[in-house]
């Protein structure tokens, strides 16, 4: 089967899923340059050291996603708190204020249905540890429209829930350890 | 035509988006399509049309719909004193300084249901320069306009609002400014006759005063780079010097054409000065 080359790694997580990272970023190879992006849920007021601690465990440039910011090779962008996280057809970012989403703002849902839209295929959606099913319904839309689907095994996630529900709405998916979406993301 | 999958295609959004400026005037083709695209098909989808071509004939033929439309697809979520030390900054920092003038003039552009309107209007109350400000709020949706001018909430949002209020250094009794009755708030008149209501849309129309502050948070991100600088040059045509621009959390004028005529007066809250 011919395979898109991977031009965008979404990652979706809630409780739990910031160990998750953690864990697996250390261990991804020093060429790995395909761009990330972090939707995860946190409390506002102590978000502040987020990108500061992801950036001593991965080579990749961590920043808060900025509106308008083209995505770009070699970047770790985390989704900032209370906005959604959306992509525009020029592969640049865009931030809403709308309604929480499942009381999630940013929503996995949204980012994975936006990022679907424009990558399709060439897009890996991650979910990870957490206590909510947002994720698993923008999962499945992107399972639809082609793109890969990586689901962190329940077993090994702090919180397993959401990684549960996400396994349980996609059709086509791939249940992982760490060690396993280590070597996912090694191979791409 | 709209595919069953509930896509709305790039192409068809902007046909819509085209057809909507010929017959409304409403022009919405520089907005963020990403953010947009979402809105309007979940209206779509809330309508349950039998197809996309219905949608577009009901939207074409009834101009009350229409309406609908427009406040359904545009972002109209709001609070009071949201962002507490935002309004921390106003009031420590900011308002000290438009006290010494003899008349105080502040546009909220893009007010939405008027929480932020009635915030400020409690902060200039408490620096007891009310009675020497008018307060301008405008939006592109006459129904949230409407809202506004009434000064009623929701009564089970006070308790944040209350919280937010604190947080953002008031000292009063929050429940002191507002009546309850049943399940809404009605805000004291004395803050609503120092407030002028218009609809007013930033795409299309210009500049109408000279303000010595302006806020439009969380307006900006969803409009095209173009747009938020033609945004941004209609603000400042419509600031004096030495006046306050206040955008969102997430907000910049960095890269914009009005950048040199102005300093940074609280980066983390997003407010600049201008000094040309």
């Amino acid at each position: 089967m011919a395979q898109d080359k991977i031009a965008l790694v979404m990652i979706g997580g809630s409780s739990g899923s910031l160990d998750a990272i953690l864990k697996i970023f250390p261990k991804v190879n020093a060429h790995f340059s395909t761009p990330v992006i972090v939707v995860m849920h946190r409390n506002i007021a102590s978000d502040s050291m987020l990108e500061e601690v992801l950036s001593f465990r991965t080579h990749l440039k961590v920043k808060e996603a900025e509106e308008k910011e083209t995505i770009s090779p070699g970047h770790m962008y985390i989704a900032p708190p209370d906005y959604h996280l959306l992509i525009e057809k020029d592969r640049t970012l865009s931030l809403d204020y709308s309604e929480k989403i499942n009381f999630s703002r940013p929503s996995i849902d949204i980012s994975f249905e936006s990022a679907a839209d424009i990558y399709g295929a060439s897009l890996v959606c991650i979910v990870l540890s957490g206590a909510n099913a947002d994720g698993a319904k923008g999962a499945a839309y992107a399972n639809k429209l082609g793109s890969k689907i990586i689901i962190q095994d329940p077993l090994t996630a702090i919180v397993p829930f959401m990684p549960e529900q996400a396994i349980e709405h996609t059709s086509k998916n791939n249940v992982l350890s760490i060690e396993g979406i280590v070597s996912f993301l090694n191979g791409l | 035509m709209i595919k069953t999958s509930n896509k709305i295609e790039w192409e068809e959004l902007e046909d819509l988006l085209v057809d909507i400026t010929d017959i409304y005037g409403y022009d919405f083709s520089q907005y963020s399509k990403a953010s947009l695209q979402r809105r309007i098909l979940s209206f779509y989808l809330k309508g349950r049309f039998s197809s996309y071509a219905d949608f577009r004939n009901k939207l074409f033929s009834d101009a009350y719909y229409f309406m609908y439309f427009v406040e359904e697809v545009t972002v109209n979520v709001t609070e009071m004193f949201r962002d507490p030390a935002f309004y921390k900054c106003l009031r420590e920092k900011i308002l000290p300084v438009l006290s010494t003038y003899p008349f105080i003039r502040i546009w909220h552009a893009g007010c939405s249901t008027g929480e932020e309107v009635y915030s400020m209007a409690i902060l200039l109350k408490e620096a007891n320069v009310l009675h020497k400000s008018l307060l301008y709020a405008t939006d592109i949706n006459p129904t949230v306009i409407e809202t506004a001018k009434t000064g009623l909430f929701k009564a089970s949002a006070m308790q944040q609002y209350s919280e937010n209020y604190i947080n953002s250094g008031g000292q009063k009794d929050f429940s002191t400014y507002y009546t309850a009755n049943y399940n809404l708030a009605k805000f004291n008149e004395e803050f609503s006759s120092r407030m002028v209501f218009s609809t007013h849309n930033l795409v299309s129309d210009s500049s109408f005063n000279e303000f010595q502050l302006i806020l439009c948070r969380n307006v900006l991100i969803y409009f095209e780079k173009k747009l938020q600088s033609r945004v941004l040059e209609l603000f400042d045509k419509s600031l004096d010097t030495l006046g306050f621009l206040a955008l969102g959390n997430k907000e910049s004028i960095k890269f914009s054409s009005i950048a040199p005529l102005y300093i940074p007066f609280n980066s983390k809250e997003k407010i600049w000065r201008k000094i040309k």
